[in-house]
């Protein structure tokens, strides 16, 4: 059975390009979606292996999906990523405090986000 | 990244959708000039600046990526409340929109022309240097609000902000939770949101961390509404929804932590709801809410809140579930919410006991990787590709009724004629599931012509700006759907007609006044369906068009002489404005554009098998009505022969069949007319207008076709029968024939020639026929 990353943005330039990087490494599936409440459907649904979630979404804030993924028994251990832009420190922080595992910064290099996936799925 | 042709066409379909966004919310942006502006609509603007941003990032539009970060920075400082709005910022927003939809089109064409990278450069250096510092606040309002530590973690900078207005705004707040089922609890918020929208402002949407049972999920919504705790709790009825209210100390008070007296806007509030408080909808909660109401002073973590404000009074407190019998009650909340007395995140942390009353377990598996939305966006050329087929299917459903036909009649030696029956019953059916697939496709290219007036609308408070003119603007029937390919085409000519109604056509607000008209000029634009067309009218309330002034010009220009002239009737005289080389403007204006003039709008509109008219009366206003086919792409033709030759005429400008006798024709002013009903219509046979040799029947055939007000008879020899017919373009020298729009292929692999009714009519009745 692979290994299931969820990829929460809802710039869909973006999420396809997250996704064509979480799906460039074999045995990873990408699971996406624009919307935080999908997410929250979501979650219950697969076990995922790896969250990554944007900040600034329509519907719920990428902080409260941090927050209801890090205070749930079932998605605690999840290792989740936040993508964060410049000058939106303050969020970024918050989101780090809440338990994200690391941040990226827009634009991103492939190869970075490529290898802190495999470090976090303890992929070769 | 990969820039190639897919990719790039899939950034200009992504950016051209944000591009719309922010158009319609610089637009409404606009329209409220001076008013409070809307929190959210600025928030919108951002993400659609943010969005932009990331997208041309992403596909190395350098340009196009700057100026949205520039515009993004600029609208976060707006949005957080570090400047203000004013009339520089918007119209620089404005001008940066344009500037993004010109650098779009260069993207889409794979160019790079330098010519607006000034503007980019200027616009980016203006957004740093713009908007009014707003007055730094001595003390944090959010530190006076009893909000625990914990939930203010989860809130992004903007949120915050907005909570931090709320209060400095003395806006009571509110915490509204509900329990929802996990499977449909987007359709639950969508409806609490659409209750609380009007009466205030969702700040947040927290989720709770912890299920409310198996199948449920609860929503902590943060809100802020001046109205009263009584109209809330109206608002929220029939919902799941439990009302607390956020305590707020007193200013005066500052940082101390005694816990202070409610303030007086709340006060009103606070002071009624304790009589026949509304019931919550949904059954009360669990046993223990209750009790657990019953010691709201129970500081139940004391290390954990920002101050000592969280208990004592000011704290948050319920009433026990209705009937209440005491009226004196502590009362802001109208219903139990399951903690109360704690902030939220212990709420979010110790979750809602019990179950989530009525709401069953229903998990629906298969909505699972759903999307939300329910459209695709689907390039029209796939449309049209579908369309051929569909037009090709038409043919060999025309055949086989042929070959069905016939096989009724003279097939009955060699087949049975059960089997006869049953191939035209499947014949019809065949023919009916084409008619859908076919409709069902033309609906897929519709779309309401209200893309293109939202465009112009912008463009309309420009240019008056710039004109120094006043304008009311009003556009009406923008829902009317059109043929996605006619909507792209129809803005560049209504561009070109609202352009010259402001800069031509309305008179500055001095000249009005002195007029005795109103200061501020009307110009509307309407569209209407009209059986199959749709009828666009762009009209204002000037000074109209004066016709002497046209018909001298004219004859100064050449285009008509003094005799002819002299014939003309006042229709016939504001028409010429549309020939070539015609501009009644006596400097060429910015505005207007050099070199194109309305000859130009309506070669436009002809190639859309359109056709343009103009209305006008002096000191009252013009208008310009364009009536346009519904739809290109298939069409419903009348197949008729003449000299030996086919043609197709379509028929929704068809609007009868006459037969007439050679002697019913008159000549009145060197043209042949009919007289049909007492009306006398122009007549024109079809044989002479493309020089074809001439039967000598007795009787002809006549097609009337009419479009808008105009009517003409068009003789033929023979009628052969309705068809459907895709019709295609013609190329090279054919394209310019006057009176043909378009070949199509019959099926018996005979190729035909559509007759464009449009021209002909013009050149029936219109100046072109005999002086051009």
């Amino acid at each position: 059975m692979g290994l299931k990353v969820l990829i929460v943005e809802d710039s869909k330039a973006s999420r396809e390009f997250i996704a064509a990087t979480v799906e460039s490494i074999s045995g990873v599936e990408a699971f996406t979606t624009s919307s935080g409440f999908e997410a929250l459907k979501l979650l219950p649904r697969h076990r995922f292996d790896l969250i990554i979630t944007d900040i600034n979404m329509p519907d719920i804030n990428g902080l409260e999906l941090i927050n209801f993924v890090k205070k749930n028994p079932n998605y605690r251990e999840t290792p989740l990523f936040i993508i964060t832009t410049e000058g939106r420190e303050q969020d970024r922080d918050r989101g780090m405090a809440l338990g994200a595992a690391e941040y990226l910064v827009k634009p991103f290099e492939p190869q970075n986000l490529e290898g802190l996936l495999r470090r976090y799925l303890k992929l070769a | 990244m990969n820039q190639g042709g897919k990719a790039l066409s899939e950034f200009v379909a992504e950016a051209t959708e944000i591009l719309d966004t922010l158009n319609k919310d610089l637009l409404t942006l606009d329209e409220r000039r001076g008013q409070e502006v809307d929190p959210d609509l600025i928030n919108g603007i951002f993400r659609a600046a943010h969005s932009l941003k990331g997208l041309a990032g992403l596909f190395g539009q350098d340009r196009i990526a700057r100026l949205a970060h520039g515009m993004e920075d600029l609208l976060d400082r707006l949005r957080l409340g570090k400047l203000v709005l004013d009339d520089t910022t918007l119209d620089s927003l404005v001008e940066a929109l344009d500037v993004l939809q010109a650098l779009l089109v260069d993207a889409s064409r794979g160019e790079a022309s330098s010519s607006q990278s000034s503007r980019v450069e200027g616009l980016i250096e203006r957004f740093t240097h713009l908007g009014a510092p707003t007055a730094p606040g001595e003390e944090d309002p959010l530190d006076r609000l009893e909000l625990d530590a914990q939930v203010r973690a989860v809130f992004t900078e903007y949120e915050e902000h907005r909570l931090r207005e709320n209060v400095r705004r003395g806006v009571a707040l509110w915490r509204v939770r509900a329990d929802f089922d996990l499977s449909d609890f987007d359709k639950g918020l969508a409806e609490l949101n659409s209750r609380l929208k009007p009466v205030g402002e969702i700040i947040s949407t927290l989720p709770s961390a912890q299920p409310s049972s198996a199948s449920g999920i609860a929503f902590d919504l943060i809100f802020g509404s001046k109205v009263s705790g009584m109209e809330l709790a109206a608002a929220l009825e029939g919902t799941p929804a439990q009302l607390s209210q956020l305590g707020v100390r007193s200013p005066a008070h500052g940082r101390s932590a005694q816990p202070a007296s409610r303030e007086p806007p709340r006060a009103a509030a606070v002071a009624r709801p304790a009589e026949p408080a509304p019931p919550p909808a949904t059954p009360p909660p669990s046993p223990a809410a209750p009790a657990k109401a019953a010691a709201p002073e129970e500081p139940r973590t004391p290390a954990k809140g920002r101050s000592g404000a969280k208990k004592g009074k000011a704290a948050p407190r319920s009433l026990p579930p209705p009937p209440v019998p005491e009226s004196e009650l502590p009362p802001p909340m109208l219903t139990p919410p399951p903690v109360p007395g704690l902030g939220i995140s212990d709420a979010l942390a110790e979750g809602v006991s019990g179950d989530s009353g009525s709401r069953g377990p229903r998990i629906d598996p298969d909505t699972s990787l759903r999307s939300l939305t329910q459209t695709v966006r689907v390039d029209i050329r796939r449309l049209d590709g579908l369309m051929n087929t569909v037009g090709e299917l038409l043919l060999i459903k025309a055949n086989l009724q042929r070959m069905t036909e016939t096989a009724r009649q003279e097939g009955t030696l060699v087949l049975s004629k059960a089997w006869v029956t049953e191939l035209a019953r499947e014949t019809r059916q065949l023919e009916r599931k084409l008619d859908a697939l076919q409709s069902g496709l033309l609906e897929a290219r519709m779309v309401p012509v209200g893309q293109v007036f939202d465009k112009l609308a912008r463009l309309v408070r420009r240019i008056a700006r710039e004109a120094g003119k006043e304008i009311d603007f009003l556009s009406t029937g923008g829902e009317v759907e059109l043929d996605k390919l006619i909507v792209e085409e129809l803005s560049d000519p209504l561009m070109h007609i609202i352009r010259n109604a402001i800069d031509h056509g309305v008179e500055p607000p001095d000249v009005r006044v002195a007029a005795g008209k109103a200061r501020r000029a009307a110009v509307s634009l309407r569209a209407e369906q009209k059986g199959n067309h749709v009828v666009i009218e762009v009209s204002d309330d000037g000074s109209g068009i004066d016709e002497h002034r046209v018909r001298e010009v004219a004859i100064l220009k050449g285009l008509i002489t003094e005799a002819q002239a002299h014939e003309m009737n006042r229709r016939e005289l504001l028409n010429l404005i549309f020939l070539p080389g015609f501009s009644t403007a006596r400097n060429v204006s910015e505005l207007s554009g050099r070199g194109v003039g309305l000859d130009v709008v309506k070669n436009n509109i002809s190639n859309l098998s359109g056709l343009i008219d103009v209305w006008s009366e002096r000191g009252r206003g013009t208008a310009f009505q364009l009536t346009l086919p519904l739809t290109l792409a298939i069409i419903r033709a009348l197949v008729v022969g003449v000299s030996g030759r086919t043609y197709a005429v379509p028929l929704n400008s068809v609007l009868e069949i006459l037969s007439v006798q050679t002697k019913d024709i008159r000549t009145v002013e060197r043209r042949e007319v009919l007289d049909l009903r007492g009306q006398t219509l122009p007549f024109a046979r079809l044989a002479r207008l493309f020089n074809l040799p001439e039967r000598n029947t007795g009787r002809h055939f006549v097609v009337v076709v009419g479009l808008a007000q105009e009517r003409m008879g068009i003789a033929v020899d023979e009628l052969f029968g309705q068809q459907d017919i895709v019709t295609k373009p013609l190329g090279g020298r054919l394209q310019s024939v006057r009176g043909i729009s378009g070949a199509t292929d019959l099926g018996n692999r005979r190729t035909v020639l559509v007759l464009d009714v449009a021209a002909l009519l013009e050149d029936g009745m219109g100046p072109e026929r005999r002086w051009a």
